[in-house]
C-alpha cells in the first residue's frame, strides 16, 4: 500500500492504495466518483477521461499513485456554483449525447481541446476527439456542440 | 406548475431538448456498475480459451485458498439452479438447438464460455484468484467456417449429429402472394437478364459503450437483479422459466443502460451465473465484464453468406428474386438468434415490384460466439443485398442506378401495397424522398464531376452510391409472432397516473437505453392530456414499477409503446370527463376536452384536468359509484407493421493508387411518418448511419484458425472515431403510418439499414471502369487496392456481372475475397 494525497474536484483526500490501482479505479471504487466510467481495457475509448492538473488524461492509463500531489477534475467537478460548464450546456442543447456513457469523457476531452485550441476547424475538432469513442451519435452533434462552444454560442443556441 | 404561455401548440413535432441529459452531462448516473450494496461480493469468470473442448477436471483449491476469496464455483456446483440461456424463437418445429448452460459443465462449444466463477471481496482480488483455477481440457476439433459447417465434416456439437439448426422458406407461389420464382428465372435466362451474386455479410460486434454488468441482491423477499440490459421484462421471464425461481420472486431493474443496439437484447450467461452465486451465498454480488470479455462473450451480429438470383426483363423490369442464405448462429441458438435472418424474409424484395419471390434460410452452428440481434437484425443484410443487385442491374441495362429503381419501385399512389413477400406496406413516397435527396446531394453535379475525373484519368475517382431502402418495424402483431413460433407477444403496455397535485406519472413497458423515451413520451402525453411537458415524469425499466412490458428493440418502442400511451391517456380523459361533468353539473356528452380543460359546449364554464385530479384524489364529493381514481392502463397490440423508407446518397472518393477511400458527402432523406421529436430523430439517423458505414468500411470480427477472436479489443476491432467520419445532411418526407393513430414509424435502425449499401455502391461505382464489380466488406484500403489490381482496367463489366455461382465461380475478387471472408 502506498499513501497518496490527491485533490479531486476541489476536495483533498488521503488514502492508502495498492500501487497497481488505476486512477479510474481509485475515483470510482475508493471515492465513489462514479460519474467517470470505464468503457474498455485498452485505453482506446476515452470514457474515463478526466483532467490532471488541467490537462486531459485517460484515467485508466494513469496509476492512482501517479496522481499523488496532483489535482484531478472529473465530470462531477466541472460545473461550478450550480452553473453547468458551457460544454455541458452545449452537449445538451445540440443533442450531443444519447445513452450518455461516453459523455463524461467526451466532455472532459472537448474542454481540453478548446483550452488548447480555442478556434478549431471542424477537422481539428474531429482529430482532437479521436481518442474518445461514441457508438450512439455518429459524432455529428458532438462536433456541432464543440463548435458551438468555440463560437461562444454555448448557451444561446436554441 | 410551469407557466405554459410559451408552450408550442403541439408538443409532437417540437425539437424538445432532452429531459434525460442533465444527469448524464454531470455524471449523476446510475449505471449498474455504480451500484454498491452492503457486504457486496465481486465475481470474476474463468473462461475457456479453446473453441471446442471437453472439461476433464477443474482444480479450484488454489483459488479457494487465496486471501479475500469467499467462494469458487463450477458448473457442477450450480447445476441445479443456474437455469438455461433459452432461445425464444424456434423458427421450425424440428429446429435443432443445443442446451445453452450459463456455465459449462462438461462441454465447451466456443472460446469465452464460462467454466468457473471466483467470488471475492473486490473485483481485482477475484480476477487474481481466477488465474489460480486450473482447468484441464480435452481439445476437440472445432468448426469455424460457415461453409465448412454446412458439410458436417466437423461438428460444433457432436451430440446433435449435424451442424444444421433449421431451414426456413418463404415462397410467393406457395403463399399465394406471387408467381413461381424458378419459372420466372428460367424465362429470364431465355429472353431477359439474370444476375447472380454471392455476398458476404461479415460478423460484427455490437460494441455498445457500457460493458455489461449485473448486480444481484438476494436478501429480500424478491431477489433483485440490476442489469445492463435492453429487456428487463423478458429477462425476468427467462429467469423464471428456467431457474426454479417463481416470477413473483424476481425483480429486474435496468437502470441507466449505456447503449445496446441489439447487443443487450439477450439473457446472458453472466446474469444467470451472478444470480446463482448470489442465491447460493445469500449475499449481494456484482459482476462487471472487461471490454475484452464483452468482445468474446456478448453476442455478435450478421455473419451470413447470401446467394442471390435476380431476374428481369431486357428493359430492366424486375420479375423474380431468389434468396439463399447460410447463416452462422455461432455455438448456440441465442435468444432470438435463429430468427434474426428470418426477419430479412420480407425485406429482400424491398420497394420493388417483383412478381415472384423465394427466401430460403439455413442456420448452422459453429464453434464461435453466438450470433443474435444487432441494429437492423436481418433487414440490413437484406437491404444490402438488394441494393447491390439493383446497381448491378442498372449497369446491365445501361442506365443510372436511380432510373432502374424508379422503373421498379412502388409509386406513391399504390399504397397500401401488398408485397410479393406477403406484407402490406402502409404508406410511403419514394419519388418525393428521392427527389429531395437528389437536390440536397447535388446529384447531377456530382455525376458530372465523376465523368470529368474518369475522362481525366484522375488517380482519385469519385463514386456515387444509392440506397433506396425500406424496412419493417413496430414488432409486432402478436398474431404474426405466434404464427412464426416466436415465444412471446408483441404488445406494449402503458399506465398513466394523475397525481393529486396535477403532475403526471407515465409508466411504460419500453426500456430505453439512449433513445430519449422520457422526452418523447412526455411530449405525446402532454399533448394528449393538455398538461405541461415539464409536469410529465416517465418511469421505466423496473419490473416492480413497470410490471408489464416487452422492452425496447426492433424499432418498436414508439410505434407500439407510443400507441399504448395514447390509449392510456384516452382512458384517463374518459374517467376525468365523467367527474368533470359531475363538478360542472352538466352531462358528459355536453363536455369538450381541449388544452387540458373540460368545458361545457357553448359556455365558458370549465375545469382543468388537474382540478379534476385533485377533486378525485380527495374523494370528498364524487358521483355515486365513481371510483376515486383517474389512472389509466392500456396494453396495445399493433394491428400491423409499419414501413419507413428513405433515399440515401453517398459520394466516396477512392484513391486508385493506394485503395484509400474518403467519404465526401452523405445525404439521407428518410420518411418515418409523423416525427415526434426532430432532434431525437436526427440523432438516431446520424448514429445509425455511422454504424452502417462502419460495416462497409471498418468493422469485422476476425478469428484465427484456432477459433480465437483476434479482433478481441478496441485496438483491433476498429470502431469509427470522430476523425473517421463526416457531418451528414438529413431531411425528411412525411407519409404518416396508417397502422397507428400517431402516424409514426420507427427510426432506430433506419440509418444502419440504409447506409451500408450506399457506401459500398459508391466505392464500386467509382471503380467500375477499372473492372471492379465487388469488394468484400469491410472495404479496407488493402481490399480496395487488391480489387483494383485483381480486376485490372480491361476486365469487362458485363462478363463479371453474369458470374454463376452455381457453376462454381463466385464473383468475389479472388485475390481479396474468398479466403479472408471464409476465415471470418
Amino acid at each position: 500500500m502506498t499513501r497518496i494525497k490527491v485533490s479531486v474536484d476541489g476536495v483533498g483526500y488521503h488514502d492508502d492504495v495498492e500501487p497497481r490501482m488505476l486512477l479510474v479505479q481509485y475515483l470510482r471504487e475508493v471515492l465513489g466518483k462514479v460519474g467517470t466510467v470505464i468503457g474498455c481495457d485498452t485505453s482506446n475509448c476515452g470514457a474515463c477521461t478526466v483532467h490532471l492538473d488541467g490537462r486531459s488524461v485517460k484515467s485508466c492509463n494513469v496509476l492512482a499513485v501517479q496522481a499523488d500531489g496532483h489535482e484531478v477534475t472529473t465530470i462531477e467537478g466541472l460545473a461550478t456554483g450550480g452553473e453547468l460548464h458551457p460544454m455541458q450546456t452545449a452537449f445538451h442543447e445540440n443533442h450531443a449525447l444519447q445513452c450518455g456513457y461516453c459523455t463524461p469523457g467526451m466532455i472532459m476531452q472537448a474542454v481540453d481541446l478548446l483550452n488548447e485550441n480555442p478556434n478549431p476547424s471542424e477537422e481539428e475538432i474531429r482529430v482532437g476527439l479521436e481518442g474518445n469513442l461514441c457508438r450512439c451519435t455518429g459524432y455529428h452533434n458532438i462536433v456541432k456542440a464543440v463548435a458551438a462552444v468555440a463560437a461562444g454560442q454555448g448557451s444561446e443556441a436554441r | 406548475m410551469t407557466a405554459v404561455d410559451d408552450r408550442p401548440t403541439t408538443e409532437v413535432g417540437t425539437a424538445r431538448l432532452r429531459k434525460e441529459d442533465h444527469r448524464l452531462v454531470t455524471g449523476r448516473t446510475r449505471w449498474t456498475d455504480n451500484i454498491q450494496l452492503p457486504g457486496m461480493l465481486h465475481l470474476a469468470m474463468v473462461r475457456c480459451p479453446l473453441a471446442h473442448a471437453r472439461i476433464v477436471s477443474i482444480d479450484t483449491s488454489a483459488a479457494k485458498a487465496a486471501d479475500e476469496v469467499v467462494a469458487v464455483m463450477t458448473g457442477e456446483d450450480i447445476k441445479d439452479i443456474q437455469g438455461v440461456n433459452i432461445t425464444a424463437w424456434p423458427i421450425t418445429e424440428d429446429q435443432k438447438s443445443p442446451n445453452h448452460l450459463p456455465m459449462a459443465i462438461d462441454h465447451v462449444a466456443c472460446a469465452g464460455e464460462i467454466v468457473a466463477v471466483v467470488v471475492a471481496r473486490s473485483a481485482a482480488e477475484a480476477r487474481d484468484a481466477a488465474e489460480l483455477v486450473d482447468v484441464e481440457y480435452e481439445e476437440l476439433p472445432a468448426v469455424l467456417d460457415l461453409k465448412e459447417a454446412a458439410t458436417d465434416a466437423v461438428l460444433a456439437h457432436p451430440d446433435l449429429g449435424t451442424n444444421k439448426s433449421a431451414f426456413w422458406q418463404l415462397d410467393s407461389a406457395a403463399a399465394g402472394t406471387g408467381g413461381d420464382v424458378d419459372e420466372a428465372i428460367a424465362k429470364a435466362r431465355e429472353d431477359g437478364i439474370v444476375i447472380e451474386r454471392e455476398i458476404r455479410q461479415q460478423r460484427l460486434v455490437p460494441a455498445f459503450m457500457e460493458p455489461r454488468s449485473t448486480v444481484v441482491d438476494p436478501t429480500g423477499e424478491q431477489v433483485v437483479m440490476w442489469s445492463a440490459t435492453q429487456i428487463p421484462h423478458i429477462l425476468r421471464f427467462c429467469i423464471a422459466a428456467t431457474t426454479g425461481l417463481p416470477e413473483s420472486k424476481i425483480r429486474v431493474i435496468a437502470p441507466d443502460v449505456g447503449g445496446g443496439f441489439g447487443g443487450k437484447l439477450q439473457s446472458t450467461p453472466e446474469e444467470f451465473v451472478t444470480l446463482a452465486v448470489a442465491r447460493t451465498l445469500g449475499r449481494p454480488c456484482k459482476y462487471t465484464e472487461t471490454r475484452s470479455e464483452t468482445m468474446v462473450s456478448g453476442h455478435h451480429g450478421r455473419d451470413q453468406w447470401q446467394q442471390l438470383t435476380l431476374a428481369a426483363e431486357k428493359d430492366g423490369t424486375v420479375t423474380a428474386l431468389k434468396v439463399d442464405l447460410m447463416c452462422d448462429l455461432g455455438a448456440y441458438a441465442a435468444l432470438v438468434g435463429g430468427g434474426v435472418p428470418v426477419l430479412g424474409a420480407w425485406m429482400y424484395n424491398s420497394i420493388y415490384k417483383f412478381g415472384a419471390y423465394q427466401f430460403n434460410c439455413t442456420n448452422y452452428f459453429t464453434n464461435k460466439p453466438w450470433v443474435d440481434a444487432y441494429r437492423g437484425a436481418g433487414r440490413p443484410e437484406a437491404t444490402y443485398a438488394i441494393e447491390r443487385l439493383m446497381d448491378d442491374l442498372a449497369v446491365e441495362v445501361g442506365v443510372d442506378p436511380l432510373e432502374i429503381r424508379e422503373k421498379n419501385w412502388i409509386t406513391h399512389d399504390e399504397f397500401p401495397f401488398a408485397s410479393v413477400a406477403g406484407m402490406t406496406y402502409d404508406s410511403g413516397n419514394y419519388e418525393a424522398a428521392t427527389a429531395k435527396a437528389k437536390e440536397l446531394f447535388g446529384y447531377d453535379e456530382l455525376r458530372a464531376e465523376q465523368q470529368r475525373r474518369r475522362d481525366e484519368n484522375d488517380p482519385v475517382q469519385l463514386g456515387i452510391g444509392v440506397s433506396t431502402f425500406t424496412e419493417m418495424c413496430g414488432l409486432a402483431p402478436s398474431r404474426v409472432l405466434g404464427a412464426l413460433s416466436y415465444g412471446a407477444g408483441g404488445w406494449e403496455s402503458a399506465s398513466i397516473r394523475m397525481l393529486s397535485t396535477g403532475t403526471v406519472e407515465v409508466v411504460t413497458g419500453t426500456s430505453p437505453h439512449g433513445q430519449g423515451h422520457e422526452t418523447a413520451w412526455s411530449q405525446i402525453v402532454a399533448d394528449r392530456l393538455g398538461v405541461p411537458f415539464e409536469d410529465v415524469e416517465v418511469l421505466h425499466g423496473d419490473t416492480q414499477i413497470a410490471p408489464r412490458g416487452l422492452d425496447s428493440y426492433g424499432s418498436r418502442s414508439l410505434v407500439v409503446g407510443g400507441e399504448a400511451l395514447v390509449m392510456a391517456a384516452d382512458r384517463v380523459i374518459e374517467k376525468a370527463k365523467q367527474h368533470a361533468a359531475y363538478m360542472l353539473e352538466a352531462s358528459a356528452d355536453d363536455l369538450e376536452f381541449s388544452g387540458g380543460k373540460f368545458t361545457v359546449k357553448g359556455t365558458d364554464k370549465g375545469v382543468t384536468i388537474q382540478e379534476v385530479a385533485l377533486a378525485t384524489w380527495t374523494g370528498h364529493n364524487l358521483a355515486d359509484g365513481f371510483e376515486p381514481t383517474l389512472d389509466g392502463d392500456a396494453t396495445y397490440d399493433p394491428v400491423d407493421f409499419s414501413f419507413p423508407h428513405g433515399t440515401h446518397l453517398c459520394a466516396m472518393e477512392v484513391d486508385t493508387e493506394t485503395g484509400a477511400t474518403r467519404m465526401r458527402s452523405y445525404v439521407a432523406v428518410d420518411d418515418i411518418g409523423t416525427i415526434v421529436n426532430p432532434l431525437i430523430v436526427e440523432g438516431q439517423e446520424h448514429g445509425g448511419i455511422v454504424q452502417g458505414v462502419a460495416q462497409a468500411l471498418w468493422e469485422g470480427a476476425e478469428f484465427d484458425d484456432q477459433g480465437t477472436l483476434v479482433t478481441g479489443s478496441f485496438v483491433d476491432y476498429t470502431l469509427p472515431t470522430a476523425a473517421d467520419t463526416i457531418s451528414f445532411v438529413t431531411d425528411h418526407t412525411v407519409s404518416p403510418s396508417s397502422t397507428n393513430t400517431l402516424g409514426t414509424k420507427g427510426v432506430g435502425e433506419a440509418g444502419t439499414i440504409a447506409s451500408t449499401p450506399a457506401v459500398v455502391n459508391a466505392i464500386v461505382d467509382a471503380l467500375r471502369p477499372l473492372g471492379v464489380t465487388d469488394i468484400l466488406m469491410p472495404c479496407t484500403p488493402e481490399r480496395v487496392w487488391k480489387a483494383i489490381q485483381g480486376a485490372g482496367p480491361g476486365a469487362g463489366v458485363t462478363g463479371a456481372a453474369q458470374a454463376h455461382f452455381d457453376e462454381g465461380t463466385s464473383n468475389q475478387d479472388p485475390s481479396a475475397g474468398a479466403t479472408e471472408g471464409a476465415a471470418q
